[in-house]
């Protein structure tokens, strides 16, 4: 069964020149989609991103990816949405795309973050009044 | 039979008013019918939370020693007025931080400014306080850098001229351009649109002719205690309302003080709106006693019945043309889609109705448990005020 997760890489100086996503691509037959990426040869980088296949392809990724001097985080780290300083008023509801900043219970009008759903466009951090959206890029 | 300001506060006193919010009065006077709930209903508590532009504060820092008459100050290097007494100031929500770049490099970020620097006070942060004067013989010190908390000033008194807007436009850009207002990024060729109202919730959409609230009512001003103490800068009643009574677009405004000492650090903060500037987004309830059965329907209202006027902010509202585009119900707005001018147009907020409700269940509470009594006003707001431009003319010689 296919299953997509998210993951989050940072590049140290040494590794910036090696053709990773390649390798995903080629060596574990993983579906790569980019969020976003910023890998410049002599310096830093990081890579944004979902892969998607077999649960033991991922895995043997990830086996791969611990070999190299990358440091691997699951999970969305281009968007962050800090629930204490929303004020729940949905401004950011028509600037998000994909229905990831949406109203979660609208009874209450109580806004929520589907994470799974962030493309991290980024649209919702100047829209947002209140700095609740922020990014770690 | 009709009930007093007095008898209401002998029963919340006594722990026995019965206190409704404003959403849970409309279910109960459709099942019980105006007449019979207007006996049982005492209070209805209404609330609002969103940028209120015209927020401040008065704070009085203390004296040093030697004393000092400070004439210019900055608290976290944004500016507050010193043109009153020696270590008073008056610090506004829209002021920008020295050194802002402000719209130079459009749009502007505005990250930190007054009303930002009022959410750190009121949540216990200590801020920086640069003044400077030109010395006196009694008051010779001509420079002070300090930190200072909210504990360690004498008085934090907000006092806002422009508070609770009874209703308020809705924003669209129907030019080509995105374009960075108070109501948000409008996206182009209405693309989205904003309202800015609690709506069913809000305090004046509930006593839309003023019959409870005026100057001296009581109100829950962020989690203090204050109180209204005038009519709101710009509140003009003479405007078009529907058959309710109810205004379809700003109308009533309120004047509103505080002692930010007893402020609820949630319902204070500082806002930045890209493009436009700063500001304060606050909490406000005000508690609506049920002295008959026509002030009890009146709090009934829905977001059904309350429309709200669609205006352009590209070029409508910039130029002052009076043009007007159409109008929905707050019911419509917050099904978070309408149809204008043959469109689809997504919408959104940038009024709260999670935090007015929560505001509304919080002074029900505080009603309830007889540590919040009502205040009969000592005058009501005007009824029937129109609102001037201002007219450029040639400066006189």
């Amino acid at each position: 069964m296919s299953v997509t997760k998210k993951l989050y890489l940072y590049f140290p100086k040494s590794e910036t020149e090696k053709p990773i996503v390649y390798k995903l691509v080629k060596d574990f037959d993983l579906v790569i989609n980019i969020f976003r990426a910023k890998v410049t040869p002599e310096e830093e980088g990081y890579l944004s991103l979902d892969v998607t296949g077999e649960a033991a392809d991922i895995e043997r990724a990830l086996a791969y990816l611990s070999t190299l001097e990358v440091s691997i985080y699951a999970g969305n780290k281009g968007l962050h949405w800090d629930q204490e300083r929303c004020a729940h008023c949905g401004a950011c509801v028509v600037h998000c795309p994909t229905g990831a900043l949406a109203f979660a219970d609208q009874a209450r009008r109580q806004l929520g973050f589907t994470e799974d759903l962030c493309v991290e466009c980024h649209a919702c951090i100047p829209a947002c009044p209140f700095g609740a959206c922020t990014s770690s890029f | 039979m009709s009930k007093t300001y007095q008898s209401i506060n002998e029963k919340i006193a006594a722990g026995k008013a019965v206190v409704l919010t404003a959403e849970e009065v409309i279910d109960y006077v459709e099942r019980k019918g105006v007449a019979a709930a207007a006996q049982e209903v005492d209070v209805v508590t209404t609330a609002t939370f969103g940028p209120m532009c015209s927020s401040g504060c008065f704070l009085n820092f203390g004296h040093s020693k030697p004393k000092m008459r400070i004439t210019e100050a900055w608290i976290n290097d944004v500016q507050a007025y010193c043109g009153i007494a020696a270590v008073d100031v008056y610090l506004g929500a829209t002021q920008l931080r020295h050194n802002d770049p402000a719209n130079m490099y459009h749009p502007g970020e505005f990250r930190y400014g007054g009303g930002h620097v009022i959410e750190d006070l009121v949540a216990g942060k200590k801020v920086q306080l640069f003044a400077l004067s030109y010395g006196t013989d009694d008051y010779p010190r001509r420079e002070i850098r300090t930190m200072v908390g909210l504990d360690d000033l004498n008085q934090a008194i907000m006092v806002n001229p422009r508070n609770c807007y009874q209703n308020y436009n809705v924003a669209v850009n129907l030019s080509d351009k995105r374009i960075y207002t108070y109501m948000g990024i409008l996206k182009a060729r209405m693309r989205s649109m904003t309202y800015c109202s609690a709506g069913q919730l809000s305090p004046l959409l509930n006593d839309p002719l003023y019959q409870t609230i005026g100057l001296g009512t009581s109100v829950w001003l962020a989690g203090a205690q204050g109180l209204v103490y005038a009519q709101g800068t710009q509140h003009a009643s003479l405007v078009e309302r529907s058959e309710n009574g109810v205004p379809m677009e700003g109308a009533g405004t309120l004047a509103l003080s505080g002692d930010m000492k007893k402020m609820l650090p949630d319902f204070v903060r500082g806002v930045s709106f890209k493009g436009y500037g700063v500001s304060l987004a606050l909490g406000v309830g005000i508690p609506i006693p049920i002295l008959n059965a026509e002030i009890l329907k009146r709090t009934a209202v829905r977001d059904s019945e309350i429309y709200a006027t669609v205006v352009d902010y590209a070029e409508d509202y910039p130029q002052k043309t009076g043009n007007t585009l159409g109008r929905f119900t707050y019911a419509e707005l917050r099904s978070g889609e309408v149809e204008l001018l043959g469109k689809k147009v997504p919408v959104t907020s940038m009024s709260s109705y999670n935090k007015a409700l929560t505001i509304c269940e919080l002074l029900k509470a505080e009603i309830q448990a007889g540590r919040f009594l009502l205040s009969e006003p000592s005058q009501p707001l005007p009824a029937a005020q129109g609102m001037r431009g201002l007219q450029c003319v040639e400066p006189q010689r």
